[in-house]
């Protein structure tokens, strides 16, 4: 790439973590100790460690807690109601919006078993982190 | 090291002011203050303001030498962020330089400007608070995320709506006689309960409001105090300060405020008083579940049991330990870059007995302010105490 012709600025690390996301192949960053973490880290925040390795996350997570937004900014106008999500994925919880229920009920549970992956904002198509139910438990 | 008085207090109504610019809020809130200390603004050695989203409200940055102008005095002065405590460690940092004896009189405060936005805007311009990448892009918002915490309350603890719309009922009675108060009407419990949706489970009612407004305290010396005999009956005698993961995801438990916890802590142990020695508190209640969390954090309940003490009437008025007595963030509003400074203004009137709501707490001599940032990534405590 010539110096006139500047790259689109980037988040670094968290592009690259969606990226890995989209392709099934989302991952933690883990310190010797255990402690999981999400990119760009230089060091574990719990401990200081850095030796920091990838780790994949569990192929399903567990709903820890969740929400139904009605009020959001202009970045999700057109995606309310949703529902949120922080669900356990072994090394780490991630936070995202949960799809494949209806928000408008009572259809999520502590406890509810997810997949991850990366789809697309309503309002604007940006890339959003997305829980989907994962069948058969 | 130095005792530390507050000397004076000065608040703006909280609410909607579309006519008004910070600088005038603020100019307003610190006049107030000095008329209340009866002390000189050119006696004033440092300034520290809270502001938020200043340069998002009015796209005016570097906002302390403005409200030093503003404000009429003429010396160091400096803008602290803290997302919602940003107020809080502008007070705390006073207080710290004031005992370091750097200066026998500081000015602090804040003020936040939000109603000039559209809803939208303030609602995103909050939810910058939290981590950009991991949160506001996956749908988090303000309200969201401390919806997320209710749930893990709920799930891990019990209680449910009902208990937070107890909460709303008392904060909103205690607002009706308070000058300052944005809401000053009563709201049933019942009609908390049948409020629209924002962030389920919080529901209107469960939400402060979007607030415009200013807080400025004249701290001093007490050796100032006794000098230049300042009526000053209100010392700070704990300050505290706590800082947690930034994401809500990455705390250990999702319906606890270990920051809280940790500013609690460092406060009770610099005034050397405990939970059980508090007469009254004002706490950071933004959503009707965030002043659950900061009565357990302040120690006032175990984990797990803060959620029915408004619904039980320990909190409300006439109850052992009054809670938010000015309304709290909930009824008497949240400006944001200004809260911390005004609930230290509330429980010195509180305290002085020249709060409408002084009656409830007549005997009170050690009151407890807790003011939050974000999800409680950061947290501020400070105790004060009726010195004379
Ligand atoms: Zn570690």
């Amino acid at each position: 790439m010539s110096d006139d012709a500047p790259a689109p600025a980037s988040n670094g690390g968290y592009d690259e973590w969606l990226d890995a996301l989209a392709d099934g192949e989302g991952y933690a960053l883990v310190c010797p100790d255990g402690h999981g973490s999400l990119p760009p880290r230089r060091v574990c925040p719990e401990c200081g460690s850095a030796s920091l390795s990838a780790e994949p996350l569990a192929e399903t997570g567990t709903v820890e807690t969740h929400s139904v937004v009605h009020v959001a900014g202009p970045r999700f106008a057109d995606d309310t109601p949703y529902a949120t999500a922080i669900a356990d994925f072994g090394p780490v919880r991630l936070t995202g919006v949960l799809r494949g229920v209806d928000p408008e009920t009572d259809a999520v549970a502590v406890g509810d078993r997810v997949a991850v992956g990366l789809e697309e904002r309503a309002t604007d198509g940006e890339p959003l982190v997305v829980f989907r139910p994962a069948g058969g438990e | 090291m130095t005792d530390v008085r507050v000397a004076g207090v000065g608040l703006t109504r909280f609410g909607s002011h579309p006519d008004r610019t910070g600088r005038d809020l603020f100019a307003t809130a610190a006049l107030r203050a000095f008329e209340d200390a009866g002390v000189p603004r050119e006696d004033v050695e440092e300034l520290n303001y809270g502001n938020f989203m200043g340069a998002l409200a009015e796209h005016q940055g570097h906002q302390a030498p403005l409200m030093a102008e503003a404000a009429g005095v003429n010396c160091p002065s400096t803008r602290y962020e803290e997302a919602c405590a940003s107020a809080g460690v502008a007070v705390r940092e006073a207080v710290r330089t004031v005992r370091a004896g750097d200066a026998d009189v500081a000015l602090a405060g804040g003020m936040e400007r939000m109603t000039n936005l559209p809803t939208d805007e303030v609602t995103e311009g909050l939810a910058i608070a939290a981590d950009d990448l991991f949160e506001v892009r996956a749908g988090v918002t303000f309200p969201g995320a401390y919806a997320l915490m209710a749930n893990a309350y709920f799930d891990a603890f019990g209680g449910g709506r009902e208990d937070l719309a107890h909460v709303a009922a008392k904060n909103h009675a205690n607002a009706v006689p308070n000058e300052y108060a944005q809401y000053r009407k009563e709201v049933s419990v019942e009609e908390a309960l049948d409020a629209p949706p924002v962030a389920e489970p919080l529901h209107l009612y469960d939400a402060c409001p979007i607030t415009d407004g200013a807080s400025a305290l004249v701290i001093v010396s007490e050796e100032y105090a006794a000098e230049h005999d300042v009526d000053a009956p209100v010392a700070v005698t704990g300050t505290g300060q706590g800082t947690d993961r930034m994401a809500l995801a990455d705390r250990e438990h999702l319906a606890r405020t270990p920051a809280a916890d940790d500013a609690a802590d460092a406060a009770y142990a610099d005034a050397g008083v405990g939970p059980d020695d508090v007469d009254v508190a004002e706490v950071h209640d933004c959503f009707t579940v965030a002043e659950v969390l900061a009565t357990e954090s302040l120690g006032f309940f175990e984990p797990g049991e803060g959620i029915a003490a408004a619904r039980d009437g320990v909190t409300t008025a006439d109850g052992d330990l009054p809670v938010n007595l000015s309304g709290g963030l909930k009824a008497k509003g949240h400006p944001v870059g200004a809260t911390g400074g005004s609930q230290i203004a509330e429980l010195t009137r509180l305290l002085r007995g020249d709060h409408p709501n002084s009656e409830h707490v007549a005997d009170a001599e050690v009151g407890v302010a807790h003011n939050a940032g974000g999800t409680v990534a950061s947290a501020v405590v400070h105790v004060l105490e009726v010195a004379e």
